[in-house]
């Protein structure tokens, strides 16, 4: 069952072509729904296979690792690939209504599913120089939707965005160079063994802090954040969706794989700098939140904020705090995409997305006002919501080995995320309009309204349904932590002989 | 070799950190080129510099014959090349659009995705 593992990638790719060669037609967005359904069956096809088999492992064109490129998928990656194929489906439902003919024109959809395509080999690959790879089709396809419309804003943080992420891939190559010059492996099974084995434990030391600061950039960690909220907030708000959903978090993924498989030979040295990382990166994210007045900046700076909770999980290094990042790592995209989901409606209501501008939607557009507070009210942790469970976690574990300091920041930092969340409620739907503007969702055409609201309510549905029946996924939180905290399955599966 | 690599690596990280410090966007999009470059010369010289046969299997064996060149540091720099300059021709077209749209180079003018009056 291992020719499975390509399919997340491959599917992604055919629907590019085809959405790049019918980008002229109306079709073209339809076909990258299609796609993204597919992508989405496929990966659940996955997640089925590694649920009863184990972990999988495939070696492209028959090389045996170490030798060839492995595509592997533990429990992590498959629930990766999973929430990128819902997040994915969502988002290019949402852009029916969203992405206007000029931008379909300019290759939306193809850029849009090239994205996807290379979040999905970067959670699948077992291989060092692959994942690189596949970052720079992400990076790639990234600017490009970034930019796309190429209006001053967009091309203004265009810059900052490309700038800081160039850095951080070529510290990304340089610790792949000098990592191999070490191990003479690049397979990330073959190199967590190398690693064990090598005697030169203080230069890996240093390799693992070169990766820590190319994966942290990626992930937007204090203090390598700056370009994220530089730049979330100019593009397509379908487009700010899927970034703020996956982009970064593909950083935290590539940190929990690199920090628990292959460098975990010196954990008092660099968990704790990923300790007082995370706790700087919670802190620093929700001030900046704070002080911000416009819809999706309060939004960009929050990513920051979450980010540091789930390098909290991995920093902690227990087995429940691994079950803790896993659990939000899943919760967090779902509402994180969707919080962008309705600020792109809010949007298209009021005609702004500054809070001051704004105002009245809850009572010209109640419908959206619930649903927004459902995802907000679960990133800042209201039971019953999702996000309340994964902070409980992570508060547990912290208290466990006595980190009351950490545990204070986790929930402080909680208290403020309600504080920007009620800022967002007060403004934009609470208050009324300041030009007295009642902006109805019925002034939107049906089919628009369709193509806005039903990816905002399939996310906040799953948003609940983690909420109040999170045994199940909490269950499947601790079995993945603990294939990551014993990688032995893993390495199993890739260097024996997978077919 | 290797140290005299290893120098040159040296040198062209601190000319690329020079140039990238600098407030002007092109500068900094040339120091990226420099110190891509030292990356690609880095790998290079993990994989050993040795004076050996090229990696070509002769006719009829399974392996390779006495030493050979280790030729996956080669294929990944040239890897790595390629994706280096495609992403630096999309750079520097930005560049170029930046300052079509925003009328300046130096990136402490550039306020427009985050005004100056935000920061108040």
């Amino acid at each position: 069952m291992s020719w499975i593992l390509g399919l997340p990638i491959i599917i992604p790719f055919f629907t590019a072509v085809i959405a790049f060669l019918t980008k002229e037609r109306p079709s073209g967005a339809w076909w990258s729904v299609l796609g993204s359904l597919l992508t989405l069956i496929a990966a659940a096809a996955l997640m089925v296979v590694v649920l009863q088999e184990g972990v999988v492992a495939a070696q492209m064109g028959d090389w045996p690792a170490p030798f060839g490129i492995t595509l592997v998928a533990d429990l992590l990656s498959a629930v990766m690939v999973v929430i990128t194929g819902i997040t994915g489906l969502a988002v290019a439902v949402y852009a029916l209504a969203d992405i206007d003919e000029a931008k379909e024109r300019l290759g939306y959809h193809a850029l849009f599913q090239v994205l996807i395509a290379g979040v999905c080999g970067a959670f699948l690959t077992g291989d060092l120089f692959n994942l690189y790879v596949w970052f720079e089709v992400m990076l790639i396809s990234s600017f490009g939707l970034l930019v796309l419309g190429g209006s001053r804003a967009q091309i203004d943080g265009g810059i900052k965005y490309v700038a800081l992420n160039l850095v951080s891939t070529i510290i990304f190559l340089t610790g792949v160079g000098l990592l191999y010059g070490v191990t003479g492996t690049l397979n990330m099974a073959d190199l967590a063994l190398a690693v064990d084995q090598s005697d030169q434990k203080g230069l890996l030391t240093v390799i693992a802090v070169m990766f820590m600061f190319a994966f942290g950039v990626k992930a937007a960690l204090f203090p390598l954040f700056f370009w994220l909220p530089a730049a979330y907030h100019t593009p397509a708000f379908s487009v700010s969706a899927v970034f703020a959903g996956l982009l970064t978090k593909v950083g935290v993924y590539a940190l929990i794989r690199m920090f628990t498989l292959v460098f975990d030979h010196d954990i008092g040295f660099t968990h704790t700098i990923l300790l007082w990382v995370a706790c700087f990166t919670m802190v620093v994210g929700v001030l900046g939140a704070a002080a911000q007045q416009d819809f999706r900046k309060i939004l960009s700076f929050h990513i920051v904020s979450q980010i540091g909770y789930m390098i909290l999980g991995l920093a902690l290094y227990t087995p429940l705090a691994i079950v803790g990042a896993v659990f939000y790592l899943v919760h967090h995209i779902v509402v994180k995409a969707n919080l962008f989901l309705v600020a792109g409606v809010a949007q298209r209501l009021c005609g702004d997305t500054d809070l001051r501008k704004i105002g009245g939607l809850y009572k010209s557009a109640p419908l959206l006002a619930v649903l927004f507070l459902i995802p907000a009210f679960s990133l800042a942790g209201f039971p019953p919501l999702s996000g309340f469970w994964a902070k409980y976690i992570l508060v547990k574990a912290s208290l466990d080995i006595d980190a009351w300091f950490i545990a204070f920041i986790a929930l402080a930092v909680g208290l403020l995320t309600i504080y920007s969340m009620t800022k967002i409620w007060g403004e934009a739907f609470w208050k009324p309009h300041p030009e007295g503007v009642e902006p109805e969702l019925r002034a939107i055409p049906r089919a628009a309204l369709i193509a806005y609201l039903v990816p905002i309510a399939g996310l906040a549905t799953l948003t609940i349904i983690i909420g109040f029946f999170p045994e199940p996924f909490v269950q499947f939180a601790e079995r993945a932590a603990a294939q990551l905290l014993d990688p032995s399955d893993y390495i199993a599966a890739v260097l024996g002989g997978g077919t | 070799m290797e140290v005299m690599l290893s120098v040159l690596v040296g040198v062209l990280v601190a000319a690329a950190v020079y140039l990238m410090l600098a407030r002007n966007v092109l500068r900094f999009l040339f120091g990226l080129i420099l110190i891509s470059n030292a990356a690609n010369l880095t790998i290079f010289t993990s994989g050993r510099v040795t004076e050996a046969a090229p990696p070509l299997i002769p006719e009829g064996a399974e392996a390779p014959v006495g030493l050979v060149a280790n030729a996956l540091p080669q294929a990944l720099v040239l890897t790595a090349i390629v994706i280096g300059f495609g992403l630096f021709a999309f750079a520097l077209v930005l560049a170029f659009r930046a300052y079509d749209a925003l009328g300046t180079l130096d990136s402490d003018e550039m306020r427009v995705a985050e005004p100056v009056e935000d920061t108040k």
